[in-house]
């Protein structure tokens, strides 16, 4: 039976184009797998990720990470500061570090203030259904992806340079990309926003500002604040390394913890860190919940 | 028509807030802005933020922004290039290593994969905790564990990629079709072959599809790892801002922008190639 279907032309020419497909198929595949090595090999070669060296760093990462976890003792573990292996004893300098964090939970929210003031400005130019002309519209777009385009930390270098060593450089570096980021997040959102009261209100005689305030504000507000508490997040997080570079902030003491290989404390900092991120993610995702659900209800 | 006070009177009673904010509303409205001022001055306090400091920065910077024109590649333009090369290949390896140590991490992670609860539980929260830390923070620690260089950038970024992807791949995998795996398993087959032919298939474009993201977000973290030590443009970048060679750091920044959306638009060509126009949308 299966010789006989065997020798009809329809089998044969399928079986052909079945034969050349797999071929094909199989070419790309190793063309494909070809190029893939080569990229790798390139890129080890480029970045010196030789075997030998990773042989040879591989023992000392572990070493390294193993020195940075912490000693603790079940019988000392709620003991007081001066006993060696208790919780205390791992965080002993658990104020000044719940400081340092509260200063950059300050700096976050301070560059997100002014990214976000500076966004909600030129947003209204920047969102085409909006823009008074043109070339404002464009300048304004461009602007904003300037802004956004250049690394935090890049920015924070400069600023440092300018406005000497401390928080103001970092919070101005994080608030000029949040300024980027929101002002085009921003702008997105008023193009969706209904045009109805804007034409109503344009109609009735208000101005150009005058319109932006009552008619396309009040739609998009929650939305925008919204976005605000996100990026706030995300400026947590960028605020607690934008010290390595000297611009304030608990990353400017993990820096000197690391740089001075004072083991426990980098273990002690990086655990108080993920705790502050985890905490004000949960409570701002709260809040962005009872925006959406206030919005929604409208 | 007008109404007269006495009905005015019993409509303000009736529907207070129809006539505006009640006096309890307006105090509270005032408390918060007093509130909210007070916290801005304590932090302008606390900061130092004057503005003399503002005025005496922004005409440093403004002198800043005038050396950068026009921008100079410089004597040392080669280092430049290299270094820029050198944060390609730092994020392209970490990216493969970190998307190919992930699959494994990801099926074991997986809740229709792997039933042995306490295990799963356990690594998911190490990749939460390990997700926690910064990038930067990882390249500083290998930096001081391995040494200055390309290769802590490329664990760095194994590190900090891995716990993320293993959980999206894991998601992946649990949102997976069964009756496939189910078909192969009827068939007689054993359940690493319902793994390899039941799943794989359907996750293997979504995997792919995020470690392509993940190469592009990389190519832009890569940039900035050199600034504490880890290779790549960021050393060059660094050194540059510290001997104040401004038209320099113009031509790396513009450098940075370029080679970033030249490698959004080929991860972009190969996505589209290999998995066609499927909504995968990144985090």
């Amino acid at each position: 039976m299966d010789s006989m279907a065997a020798h009809l032309p329809a089998v044969r020419r399928g079986e052909a184009a079945y034969q050349a497909l797999r071929r094909q198929r199989r070419l790309t595949g190793l063309t494909g797998f070809a190029i893939l090595a080569a990229a790798f090999l390139g890129a080890a070669w480029m970045s010196e990720f030789y075997p030998s060296s990773l042989a040879a760093g591989l023992p000392r990462i572990g070493e390294y990470f193993h020195r940075i976890l912490p000693t603790l003792h079940w019988s000392t573990l709620f003991a007081g500061v001066e006993a060696e292996g208790s919780l205390a004893f791992w965080f002993y300098r658990l104020d000044s570090w719940l400081l340092l964090l509260l200063q950059t939970a300050q700096m976050a929210a301070l560059a997100t203030l002014g990214g976000a003031a500076v966004a909600l400005l030129l947003a209204f130019p920047a969102a085409r259904n909006l823009a008074p002309s043109r070339w404002l519209h464009h300048l304004t777009r461009r602007g904003l992806e300037a802004t956004r385009t250049v690394p935090e930390i890049v920015s924070a270098l400069i600023f440092v340079w300018a406005f000497g060593v401390g928080p103001l450089a970092g919070i101005l570096a994080i608030g000029l990309h949040t300024a980027g980021a929101l002002g085009k997040l921003f702008s997105e959102v008023m193009e969706n926003a209904p045009m109805q009261a804007w034409d109503g209100l344009r109609a009735s005689g208000a101005n150009w500002a005058q319109a932006c305030r009552y008619a396309i504000l009040p739609q998009v507000a929650p939305n925008l604040l919204s976005y605000a508490l996100l990026r706030f997040e995300i400026n947590l997080r960028s605020a607690t390394v934008i010290g390595f570079v000297g611009a304030g902030g608990i990353g400017q003491e993990l820096y000197q913890v690391i740089a001075f290989n004072y083991y426990e404390e980098i273990s002690a900092i990086v655990v108080l860190v993920i705790l502050a991120v985890m905490l004000i993610d949960l409570l701002s995702e709260k809040l962005r919940h009872r925006l959406t659900h206030a919005a929604g209800a409208r | 028509m007008s109404l007269s006070p006495a009905a005015v009177a019993a409509w303000r009673s009736r529907e207070p807030r129809a006539f505006g904010a009640t006096a309890s509303r307006r105090a509270l409205r005032w408390l918060g802005g007093a509130a909210f001022l007070a916290w801005l001055a304590w932090s302008f306090w606390l900061f130092d933020i004057t503005p003399a400091r503002l005025w005496n920065g922004a005409a440093g910077l403004l002198t800043i922004l005038r050396l950068m024109i026009p921008p100079n590649p410089g004597e040392l333009w080669a280092d430049i290039l290299k270094g820029m090369a050198e944060s390609v290949a730092m994020a392209f390896l970490g990216s493969l290593i970190a998307s190919l140590l992930a699959v494994p991490l990801g099926f074991l992670g997986a809740r229709n994969i792997v039933t042995a609860t306490l295990l799963r539980f356990s690594l998911r929260r190490l990749f939460d905790g390990m997700r926690g830390v910064d990038q930067l923070v990882w390249a500083l620690a290998y930096v001081r564990a391995v040494g200055l260089g390309p290769l802590a950038g490329v664990l760095a970024i194994v590190s900090s990629d891995i716990a993320v992807l293993s959980k999206l791949y894991a998601e992946a995998i649990e949102n997976a079709e069964t009756r496939p795996g189910e078909g192969v398993a009827a068939a007689g087959g054993s359940r690493l072959q319902a793994i390899r032919f039941g799943i794989l298939p359907q996750v293997l474009p979504v995997m792919l599809a995020q470690a392509l993201y993940f190469f592009e977000s990389n190519t832009r973290s890569a940039a900035i790892l050199g600034v504490v030590g880890a290779g790549g443009i960021g050393l060059q970048i660094a050194e540059r801002i510290k001997v104040r060679h401004w038209d320099e750091v113009a031509f790396i920044i513009i450098l940075m922008v370029v080679t970033v959306g030249a490698i959004d638009l080929l991860s972009g060509a190969i996505r589209r190639r290999l998995i066609g126009r499927r909504e995968t949308a990144p985090l």
